[in-house]
């Protein structure tokens, strides 16, 4: 059975009494220790997905289920919910609270959790994410983009969920630390069996994470893939095709 | 001679902690074609770009042994005179046109403010000229834009908005700082053949500054490699494949590829060597 | 940009005290170390300020003064001496003169130091600390628990604060206690102004969202999350109000519906003084000028907290 099953998903936001309509009608399943990706560009709905099933976005229509159980369609998916999912979040900038030591963020969920043995946890959590103990009483404009987003890796790992959500977490970071996060992200998914739900722009990014993926446009479906067929060029769709080439150029280094 | 030519180019910055870096001597020359300059961020790449319009604010400093614009040498060149050259000769384009456009102001009246006040031509006149201008980025709906304020307008449409208002002038040298990064590769495209037509018919000399060297390689004609405040590598984009120095073989070999190895991707080992000379 | 941890650091040309090192290492040991750490590098961009360290050397003054009130003071506040009443500045004795009852004005003014700090304190314990609760919770839940607030909110504000005083105080009966009530319950809209509108730019931050996510309640997220955020503009708001708040105390006291004779409240000894402004200019006068400086303290460091701490301004 699939781990997260979205079934015909709506997504409307009403602002200043207009209706957007960010996601029409999007289904997908997520295997357990699978990691499944999201493709497209800005507006596409890639990112509402995700949000709305955390419950940071309002759903109007379909279904959410989490191991064949519907989550709850109102916005508070309830302490039980954050032990099972975590999100990642694009900048690493405006995802930590500027005010609070890494010590802070990574023991809060502990503290709203009730979990015993913080310091042990924090330091282990930090040293998972190969950051020293001397990063624990930083403040976050004391650490690089890399580190902040390694910070933000291990307080989503705080209350050891089995999906993490990923929401283009490397698309704010240079090359080089994108690489560094890229292989962390795909170690700790080995180790701990997590299972992916990742949204990117990048192609390349997606295809190097991910076991299957959707590429989206205008909050709909263009087409469903698999990693092999990304590789083949075997898609149908000319939207696909004009995102693959966008991201295939990179020339190789010997060539 | 050419259009560009920098040569030995540093910016200091005084901090509490002593004096720091930003770029340590910069030279390259420019004729009327395609340069880029790639780096990590930090890299000195976007003040390099700034330093070339005097555009480092204090307590940066702008040190070069040459630094001249077609036979005029900035470094020397009065506030006035840089005044006449900014937006008139060199015109420059940043990464995200909210922050370049006046939020209050119509489009229309904002790329025939300057024709008016400067060039003092006719409402008539200037107004004919910016839906040229905006016709010649692609934009179709040329009346809705000149009528639309900044926030109506998306990403891609606001930035060819920007480009379109940085070439009414017809400037010689453009300098464009990630102009793409914002926008979605498909509109990124576009926005790229417009420079890239721009460059061939009119004959504009481009500074194409960027992080992403995939982009850099199939875009420019040749490729600066900053590390640290420092030009580690030049080349012409075609050879990219056969850089030498570690830093660029190490930025293009971290950069995931569709249908490459599963495995984890090469890091990228800094060697405290490439910062120095 | 953020450095990378092994970047070299310019050194000092001497080495730096012990403590300072503690404070300034980029890795602190402890969550204590790391404020503090922080609250010094903020004093040290405060120190940067010369007239911030003018306001805060003149608020100290305000501290020093009412804490050593009784030995700063030549005479006893209350004793009166009519032989002597009148007396101008620089006469035998008095300094800085003597009122219509013969008392030193000068003792008056330190021992009134005690009288204006007591309601500057009492007044920031409460209005702040209210106004930012309200603007919290209303800019954090919206929809209509804002529109509530913050109409109550309005209603407040549209009100003159010394006429609103003035109707509780004539309500409540006259008093210190009572001025400082009416001071709180005027002073605090303002307050929830300014933290809803912080509030509404950090409600929708990432960081909000992550602790959301993290099952964490709406109490904890407010208290712990969004009301840190606000502190520093409410924090320099309410040193920039301080002024005002002397100020409508001391209207209070000159209308006689704050500080009752014969306390030395500043206000108070300007409208005893008036009777005799033109011949004994300096009754009225002095403690005008106490009043004038300890505005201008709050004002100047005020001005000076902002550079420190609006996280807009930091870089």
């Amino acid at each position: 059975m699939a781990l997260i099953e979205i079934e015909n998903l709506d997504v409307t936001f009403t602002a200043k009494g207009q209706r957007v309509q960010a996601v029409r009608g999007v289904s997908l399943a997520v295997e357990p220790r699978e990691a499944y990706g999201l493709v497209g560009e800005s507006g596409s709905g890639k990112s509402t997905i995700l949000r709305a099933l955390c419950g940071l976005a309002p759903v109007t229509a379909g279904a959410i289920r989490l191991a064949g159980e519907p989550v709850n369609p109102g916005r508070d998916r309830g302490r039980a919910f954050a032990r099972r999912v975590q999100m990642v979040f694009q900048d690493p900038y405006a995802s930590l609270h500027p005010r609070h030591t890494v010590d802070r963020t990574l023991s809060e969920p502990l503290a709203v959790h009730g979990i015993g043995g913080r310091e042990r946890r924090v330091l282990a959590a930090l040293a998972d994410v190969g950051l020293e103990p001397s990063f624990r009483f930083r403040y976050p404009h004391q650490l690089s983009g890399g580190q902040r987003q390694r910070v933000a890796v291990a307080r989503a790992l705080m209350l050891e969920p089995e999906i993490l959500l990923l929401d283009e977490p490397t698309s704010a970071l240079d090359a080089s630390v994108q690489a560094e996060v890229l292989n962390l992200l795909s170690r700790l998914r080995a180790e701990r069996g997590l299972t992916f739900l990742m949204v990117s722009h990048d192609l390349a990014v997606i295809d190097h994470m991910c076991d299957r993926l959707t590429v989206m446009q205008d909050g709909r479906t263009v087409e469903v893939l698999a990693r092999e067929d990304l590789a083949a060029g075997r898609f149908r769709q000319p939207y696909t095709r004009s995102l693959f080439a966008a991201s295939s150029s990179v020339p190789t280094v010997g060539a | 001679m050419s259009l560009l030519q920098v040569q030995d180019l540093s910016v200091t910055f005084q901090t509490p902690a002593g004096p720091v870096e930003a770029v340590r001597g910069v030279s390259f020359t420019l004729d009327r074609e395609r340069l880029g300059i790639v780096g990590e961020s930090g890299s000195g790449k976007t003040m390099t770009g700034r330093s070339v319009l005097r555009l480092v604010r204090p307590p940066g400093r702008i040190e070069a042994t040459r630094l001249a614009f077609d036979g005029v040498d900035l470094l020397a060149a009065s506030e006035r005179q840089m005044r006449a050259l900014r937006g008139q000769r060199i015109a420059m384009v940043m990464q995200d046109p909210k922050f370049s456009l006046n939020p209050v102001m119509q489009v229309g009246r904002q790329l025939t403010e300057g024709l008016r006040l400067r060039d003092r031509m006719s409402e008539r006149e200037a107004h004919a000229k910016a839906e040229a201008a905006l016709d010649a980025v692609q934009i179709r709906d040329v009346a809705r834009v000149m009528e639309a304020y900044p926030h109506e307008l998306s990403g891609g449409m606001g930035q060819r908005v920007m480009i379109a208002m940085m070439l009414i002038p017809e400037p010689d040298l453009l300098i464009a700082d990630e102009p793409t990064s914002a926008l979605d590769v498909t509109v990124q495209a576009e926005v790229l053949a417009i420079l890239d037509a721009l460059v061939r018919e009119r004959g504009m000399g481009l500074i194409f500054i960027s992080h992403d060297l995939a982009l850099v390689s199939r875009f420019c004609d040749r490729v600066l490699v900053m590390y640290r405040g420092r030009v580690v590598e030049e080349l012409a984009a075609r050879d990219l494949g056969a850089a030498r120095h570690p830093y660029t073989q190490g930025l293009l070999g971290c950069l995931p590829r569709i249908g490459g190895p599963r495995g984890p991707l090469p890091g990228l080992d800094r060697d405290a060597a490439w910062a120095e000379a | 940009m953020a450095k990378d941890t092994d970047s070299p650091v310019a050194k000092p040309a001497r080495a730096a005290p012990a403590w300072r090192v503690w404070l300034l290492d980029p890795a602190p040991a402890s969550a204590r170390q790391a404020m503090l750490g922080q609250a010094f590098l903020g004093w040290l961009r405060l120190t940067g300020n010369p007239l911030a360290m003018i306001g805060l050397a003149i608020v100290l003054a305000l501290l020093l003064a009412s804490a050593a009130a009784p030995w700063l003071a030549t005479h006893d506040p209350y004793a009166q001496n009519l032989p002597g009443r009148l007396m101008p500045p620089f006469s035998p004795g008095h300094w800085l003169g003597t009122d219509e009852f013969g008392r030193d004005i000068w003792s008056r003014i330190v021992h009134g130091a005690r009288i204006t700090l007591y309601i500057v304190a009492l007044v920031t314990v409460t209005a702040p600390v209210f106004g930012l609760l309200i603007g919290a919770v209303a800019g954090y839940f919206g929809g209509i628990v804002d529109t509530v607030l913050m109409r109550l909110t309005d209603i407040f504000l549209a009100f003159p604060r010394l006429i609103l005083a003035l109707a509780f105080v004539a309500a409540l009966g006259p008093g210190i206690e009572n001025a400082v009530l009416a001071i709180a319950l005027t002073a605090w809209p303002p307050y929830a102004r300014v933290a809803r509108a912080e509030t509404l730019t950090v409600r929708g931050a990432d960081y909000i969202a992550a602790i959301r996510l993290q099952g964490a309640g709406h109490g904890r997220i407010i208290t712990g999350h969004v009301m840190p955020m606000c502190l520093p503009s409410v924090v320099i708001r309410v040193t920039l109000d301080m002024a005002g708040i002397i100020l409508t105390a001391a209207g209070l006291g000159f209308l006689g519906l704050g500080a009752q004779p014969p306390l030395p409240e500043w206000g108070l000894m300007i409208a005893s003084g008036r009777k005799f402004l033109f011949e004994q200019w300096w009754v009225a006068t002095m403690p005008g000028l106490a009043i004038f400086m300890v505005s201008l303290g709050f004002n100047l460091l005020g001005d000076g907290l902002r550079d420190v701490l609006d996280p807009k301004g930091a870089k």
